[in-house]
């Protein structure tokens, strides 16, 4: 066997190289930059996405109609309404009214709140430091509804802290509010987890799997599959710079939801970045795993775009409160990997809490990760058809 | 020791519906320049991708560089060079790019081996700052041949290189490849132009999957049995028709502005035959020549008693 030198058989069994690893996400890297497409939907996408759904979604609301039905006319409920005609979001409609009369001008629609004082008011807060108030807003327009309830309860609990320390006895004023039509009240700010979830699924699954399938297109893959590269490290290698530019992406995301639309971001920026970078694996893989059964950049793109956007938008539960669907329907939104990152950032983005508040849904994650991630690996086609 | 050999492979498509390639053998031996000549849908490119294990064959055994294409089919890709027929590098790359990238994930350099390319690359070298996608149709299979040689691989395998590619290109290419083989490296390469099959040492004839002969281009042309004439009057279509409808006549193509034709049995005076036949059919400014014959005119005959 002179045929083949040793040389030639040691290459052949020589070892991931990292040197190969480098070259492919260098000209990875290089074809993202030159495809003005691609970067388009890398980074036109989520900004477009974020400012239309934070304008879209905007729940500021000012000078709304509000109607104070004051039955107890005391000191308390005089400085409450007071409290609430300084600040420019309402004008007071002191007109005494019923709770009929308040029913017909809500379903006239000349009245999109009310508030409602019972008549023991103060009795009630001087004598057990309990009183109940009741907000009515109207459900049917549930971004308002929802501002005007969280507006009205602010001003109430802001009077109640004013009022405890003076009297030294720890009041308590119960706003009771009650959403008429819409109980739920739902779409509220919290849509930009669910927006993250959706440009960061739609991004790196699309762009993943386009990847891939044009290597297939142009025919490139077949030099790739026949050299001493490991199939296996063709997927790899995309899934790095994808991976870089997804990261890059998000913190787009980020920056523009905390600049651009004043979302505070509660709790640690690190966990959330750690949860998005493993979010971020989860959806490369679905994009290899696509891009295993796919043959053309357009069908990838179908697939990744609209397969993808529609169980996104619908099943996160970010748009359409899931407790309302059907169970087959709650079911599903369980196998979809942006319901578990979404409830993920809504708890660590807008609630603030900790790892110990969200591990149970990174576990769920990374196990969905692990499955997709093999299952992509494991139907990496190392010859052609 | 045979770089290349293919045993009885038979492969088909569409569940078995399309035949592509029909029980073919063929072996390539270490160091020699080996011609798959055959028309689109011959069958060359499933052989191509059945050799670099792309494609797995239905029946039959094959090997490359001593490895075999379903065992070993690592150590294939491992060592061997190979050109696609479709122009497959990265278009949005430069020249310079793709070569550095080849030469990297085939775990070299691109100084390491230089001295292979050197000549090749010297002639695409002035474009090296150029999208691989904007240069030319010879340009481009000069940059994939670089790509392809630049681990310098013990075989090399080259699926239809020349289609699509100037006159001058083809010819520079066929240049290089003797080169390489010069340099001790097997080359296997395919090709519908009939013309080019003289310039392998070896070629075999394929149709509709089969191979029809396996030999150097000389001794199939010696094998051609007829004694080949051309003609040629100025109703060239017409001469085509009533040399084909003559009972004498053996077969009659057009080959470029000549008629190719042959007589059923061997004749001595078969020129004046032929022209004794066209002048009975009105023709003027006739013209007939004994000729020698080409692999095209051994590829028609072989297709025709085979087909």
């Amino acid at each position: 066997m002179t045929f083949f030198t040793s040389w030639h058989v040691e290459r052949a069994d020589q070892q991931i190289n990292m040197k190969q690893l480098l070259a492919f996400t260098k000209k990875e890297f290089y074809q993202v930059i030159r495809d003005k497409r691609t970067l388009l939907i890398m980074f036109g996408l989520p900004i477009v996405q974020i400012i239309l759904f934070g304008f879209a979604l905007t729940s500021e609301v000012k000078n709304v109609h509000l109607i104070i039905s004051d039955n107890s006319k005391d000191v308390n409920t005089l400085q409450i309404i007071n409290k609430i005609k300084a600040s420019s979001y309402f004008s007071v409609d002191e007109s005494v009214m019923g709770y009929a009369d308040i029913e017909e001008a809500f379903k006239q629609g000349t009245v999109k709140s009310a508030l409602i004082f019972p008549s023991d008011f103060a009795k009630d807060l001087v004598h057990s430091g309990k009183a109940q108030v009741q907000i009515i807003a109207d459900g049917s327009d549930p971004n308002t509804a929802k501002t005007i309830v969280n507006y009205l309860t602010a001003i109430i609990n802001d009077y109640q802290a004013q009022l405890s320390p003076t009297v030294g006895l720890p009041y308590k004023i119960i706003p009771e509010t009650r959403m008429l039509y819409n109980e739920e009240g739902n779409g509220s700010l919290n849509f930009i987890p669910g927006v993250m979830a959706l440009i960061l699924m739609i991004v790196c699954t699309a762009l993943t799997s386009v990847s891939v399938v044009k290597e297939k297109e142009l025919g490139t893959m077949e030099i790739l599959l026949v050299s001493p590269f490991k199939p296996f490290m063709v997927l790899i290698s995309k899934a790095i710079p994808y991976l870089a530019l997804s990261i890059a992406n998000f913190t787009v995301i980020i920056l523009l939801s905390v600049y651009a639309l004043d979302v505070e971001i509660k709790g640690s920026i690190l966990l959330l970045f750690m949860e998005s970078i493993l979010f971020i694996i989860t959806c490369l893989s679905l994009g290899l795993l696509i891009s295993n059964v796919t043959a053309s950049q357009q069908t990838a793109l179908l697939i990744s775009m609209m397969g993808l956007q529609i169980p996104t938008l619908i099943f996160t539960g970010f748009m359409f409160p899931l407790e309302n669907m059907p169970w087959i329907f709650q079911a599903i939104s369980k196998i979809i990997p942006a319901h578990w990152y979404y409830l993920i950032v809504k708890s660590v983005m807008l609630k603030g809490l900790g790892f110990e508040g969200v591990w149970k849904e990174t576990l769920i994650l990374i196990g969905m990760t692990v499955v997709l991630l093999t299952v992509a690996l494991k139907n990496f086609k190392i010859r052609l058809s | 020791m045979n770089a290349v050999t293919v045993k009885n492979i038979t492969k088909t498509y569409d569940k078995g519906k399309v035949l592509a390639v029909d029980n073919i053998s063929f072996e390539v031996k270490e160091g020699e320049l080996f011609g798959l000549i055959g028309p689109d849908g011959a069958g060359k490119t499933s052989i191509f991708r059945i050799l670099t294990t792309l494609l797995l064959a239905d029946k039959g055994e094959a090997s490359v560089a001593g490895f075999d294409v379903i065992k070993d089919y690592q150590s294939i890709r491992n060592n061997v060079g190979y050109m696609p027929g479709k122009f497959s590098l990265y278009q949005d790359l430069t020249v310079a790019e793709n070569l550095s990238f080849f030469a990297t994930v085939f775990g070299t350099t691109i100084e390491a081996n230089y001295d292979l390319i050197k000549d090749i690359y010297d002639q695409i070298k002035p474009f090296s700052n150029r999208r691989a996608g904007k240069l030319s149709g010879g340009m481009k299979q000069k940059l994939a041949l670089c790509c392809a040689l630049i681990h310098k691989p013990l075989v090399l395998l080259l699926d239809e290189p020349t289609t699509g590619v100037d006159v001058v290109s083809r010819k520079e290419f066929w240049e290089m490849l003797k080169t390489l083989k010069k340099q001790g490296i097997t080359i296997l390469v395919s090709t519908p132009y009939m013309d080019e099959a003289n310039l392998c040492e070896r070629i075999a004839l394929l149709q509709k999957g089969k191979i029809m002969s396996v030999d150097t281009p000389e001794n199939i042309i010696k094998a051609f049995p007829y004694t080949l004439y051309g003609a040629k009057s100025d109703q060239i279509y017409k001469l085509l028709n009533d040399l084909r409808l003559n009972g004498q006549v053996e077969s009659c193509y057009a080959f470029g502005e000549f008629l190719h034709v042959t007589l059923k049995e061997k004749q001595e005076n078969g020129k004046k035959i032929l022209r004794v036949i066209a002048e009975q059919n009105g023709h003027s400014n006739i013209w007939i020549e004994e000729i020698k014959p080409g692999i095209e005119d051994s590829f028609i005959l072989l297709s025709g008693e085979q087909g």
